[in-house]
C-alpha cells in the first residue's frame, strides 16, 4: 500500500483519476493549485487507486493524505 | 490632485503605491480579502474595506465590490497596481463612468494591447519589428501545424490573451506542437477565458529587454530606459537589472525610439512597458507585448533615474505635468532587483506558510518593497511574491556586491524562500559576467 500526501498547502483544483481505477507509476491522480501554479500529484506506485481522500475545491495542508494505492 | 485613492491590489504593490500617495498628501484606502486581513498594507492604510473571501475571483477581481468600496469611502481615484484588474479595460471604463479618476492608460489602449495578436499587428504597422508568426489566432491543431511549417521549427506557443508565461511552451517538432497546443488552449481558456493561440518563431538565445515609457498629460510619450529581465523560471521573472549588460548605446536608442512609437500608436498615458526580445545571434530586437500598467520591476528604473513612477502616474492621471524635466532625464549607475518568493530555492515549487521572523537588509543603495512582516501567514491563494530586494550601485560590480551582501543579511524564518537561489545566481559566473540569456536559470538549476 502506498500513501500519497500533499507536499504543500494547496487548493485541490482537479480530480483526474477515480477510486477503483488501475493506475501506473507516474500517472497524474489529482492537480493541486498553489500560488497560481498547477502542481500534478503523481502515482508513486502501480496498482489500484483504493482511496481518494480529497475533492475538488478542498484545501490541503502539507502532509495531508491525498490518495492510497494498493 | 485627488483627495483620496483606493488601491485595488494587495501585498507589496499596495504598500508601494500607498507610500507615494501618503507623501503627496493623498488619503489611502485599501481593499482586502479575508485571507489578507493581517497584512501590513491593510493596517497601514487610512481606511480599509473587506471586499470578499480569499478567492481572487470573489475579491480582488470583483469589480462591483471594489466600486462599492470606493463609493462607500468617498474615494476619488483608483490605482489598480499590477495583475488582477490592472489590464481590464472594462473595469477601467467602469471606474471612469463612476466619475472616478482611473490611474492608468485609456481603456482603449488597454484593449488594443491586451491581445497579443492585435498588439503585434498594430506594432508591425507602426514600423516596430515583430517575430515571424501568424497574424491571425489559430483555433485548432491543424492551423497551428500549418503556421509552424510557414515559420519553421522551433516555434513558441502562446495564449493570445495571456500573460505571466501561463500556457506558454516551445515546440521543436509537430508532435510537441500537438501536445503543447492542447496544454496552451486548456490553460488559456481557464486563466484568460479566451482559447486563442499565437504561434511565433522561437529565438534560440534571447534576452528579455523591456522599455519603460511614460505618456504625459500633454500627449507626448517619453522613454525612461530599459530593464533586462532575462533571469526567469517558467517564463516568470526572478531578477531584473538596468542598464541591460547585453544592450549597447545604439540598440538602446533604437529600442527606446520604437517604444515611444508604440506608445504613440495607442495614445498612451501614464506608465507602461514595451517588452521585447533581443536575439543574441543577430543583435536585433522584436516586440513581444506591451504591459499597460506599472510593472513589478519598476523600482530599478526609479533607482537609476531618481524618478518616482507612482508619483508620475498620479500627476498624469490628474492632467498635471510630471515632476521632472522630460527632456533632461539622466540615468546614473546600475540597479538590480531580486524577487523574493515563497518557494523552494531548488525546484521553485510554492511554499506557503507562516513567517516567524522577518529581518530586512539595509544600507547604502538598498531598498526593500515588502508585502509581509513577521507574524504574517502566506496563503496559497495568490502569487508567491513576498518582497522585492532592490539595490543600486555606481556600476554593475558595486550593485552585484551590494546585492550579495543584502541577500546574505535578509533573514526570513518559519518559511522557505528562494533567497538561497538568489545567492547562487549572484555568485554564478554566467550571471556575474552579464553575458546571459533567458536560459540562465535553467542552466543553474538543471
Amino acid at each position: 500500500m502506498t500513501e500519497i500526501r500533499a507536499e504543500m498547502v494547496a487548493n485541490v483544483w482537479k480530480i483526474v483519476a477515480a477510486e477503483g481505477d488501475s493506475v501506473a507509476d507516474g500517472d497524474t491522480l489529482v492537480i493541486l493549485e498553489s500560488m497560481k501554479m498547477e502542481i500534478p500529484v503523481i502515482a508513486e506506485a502501480t496498482g489500484r487507486l483504493a482511496r481518494l481522500a480529497v475533492s475538488e475545491g478542498d484545501v490541503v495542508q502539507e502532509g495531508d493524505l491525498i490518495a492510497v494505492i494498493e | 490632485m485627488p483627495e483620496s485613492v483606493l488601491i485595488a491590489n494587495r501585498g507589496e504593490i499596495a504598500r508601494r503605491v500607498a507610500r507615494t500617495a501618503r507623501r503627496m498628501g493623498v488619503r489611502v484606502i485599501a481593499v482586502y480579502s479575508e485571507a489578507d486581513a493581517d497584512l501590513p498594507f491593510v493596517a497601514e492604510a487610512d481606511e480599509a474595506v473587506l471586499i470578499g473571501p480569499a478567492q481572487a475571483a470573489l475579491s480582488y477581481l470583483n469589480a462591483e465590490a471594489i466600486l462599492a468600496a470606493a463609493a462607500r469611502t468617498g474615494a476619488e481615484a483608483i490605482h489598480p497596481g499590477y495583475g488582477f484588474l490592472a489590464e481590464n479595460a472594462a473595469f477601467a471604463s467602469k471606474v471612469i463612468d463612476a466619475g472616478l479618476t482611473w490611474i492608468g492608460p485609456p481603456p482603449d489602449a488597454i484593449d488594443l494591447m491586451g491581445h497579443k495578436i492585435s498588439a503585434r499587428n498594430l506594432m508591425a504597422s507602426a514600423g516596430i519589428p515583430v517575430a515571424d508568426g501568424g497574424a491571425e489566432p489559430v483555433h485548432d491543431v491543424d492551423q497551428a501545424l500549418a503556421v509552424a511549417v510557414g515559420i519553421g521549427y522551433p516555434v513558441m506557443i502562446k495564449a493570445a490573451a495571456g500573460g505571466g508565461g501561463i500556457g506558454m511552451s516551445m515546440a521543436t517538432d509537430p508532435e510537441r506542437l500537438r501536445s503543447g497546443f492542447e496544454t496552451a488552449r486548456t490553460r488559456a481558456e481557464r486563466f484568460f477565458g479566451n482559447p486563442s493561440i499565437l504561434i511565433e518563431r522561437y529565438i534560440a538565445s534571447a534576452r528579455h529587454v523591456e522599455v519603460q515609457i511614460l505618456g504625459l498629460a500633454d500627449g507626448r510619450v517619453i522613454a525612461l530606459g530599459e530593464r533586462d529581465c532575462s533571469a526567469q523560471r517558467r517564463h516568470q521573472k526572478l531578477a531584473e537589472e538596468t542598464p541591460s549588460p547585453g544592450v549597447g548605446d545604439d540598440l538602446r536608442e533604437r529600442m527606446m525610439a520604437a517604444a515611444v512609437r508604440a506608445g504613440e500608436a495607442v495614445g498612451y498615458r501614464g506608465a507602461g512597458t514595451v517588452e521585447c526580445l533581443v536575439d543574441r545571434q543577430t543583435g536585433e530586437f522584436v516586440f513581444l507585448e506591451m504591459n499597460t500598467r506599472l510593472q513589478v520591476e519598476h523600482p530599478v528604473t526609479e533607482m537609476v533615474t531618481g524618478i518616482d513612477l507612482v508619483e508620475q502616474q498620479l500627476l498624469v492621471a490628474d492632467g498635471a505635468p510630471v515632476s521632472f524635466d522630460p527632456g533632461a532625464v539622466r540615468r546614473t549607475g546600475h540597479a538590480l532587483e531580486l524577487r523574493v518568493y515563497a518557494e523552494d530555492p531548488v525546484r521553485f515549487l510554492p511554499r506557503p506558510g507562516s513567517i516567524t521572523g522577518w529581518l530586512e537588509p539595509s544600507g547604502p543603495g538598498v531598498r526593500v518593497d515588502a508585502g509581509y512582516a513577521a507574524g504574517n501567514t502566506v496563503t496559497p491563494h495568490y502569487d508567491p511574491l513576498l518582497a522585492k530586494l532592490v539595490v543600486h550601485g555606481e556600476d554593475r560590480a558595486q550593485a552585484l556586491a551590494r546585492a550579495r551582501e543584502a541577500v546574505g543579511s535578509f533573514a526570513v524564518t518559519g518559511l522557505t524562500t528562494n533567497l538561497p537561489f538568489h545567492a547562487d545566481l549572484l555568485n554564478s559566473a554566467e550571471f556575474a559576467s552579464g553575458d546571459y540569456d533567458t536560459s540562465v536559470v535553467a542552466r543553474l538549476r538543471p
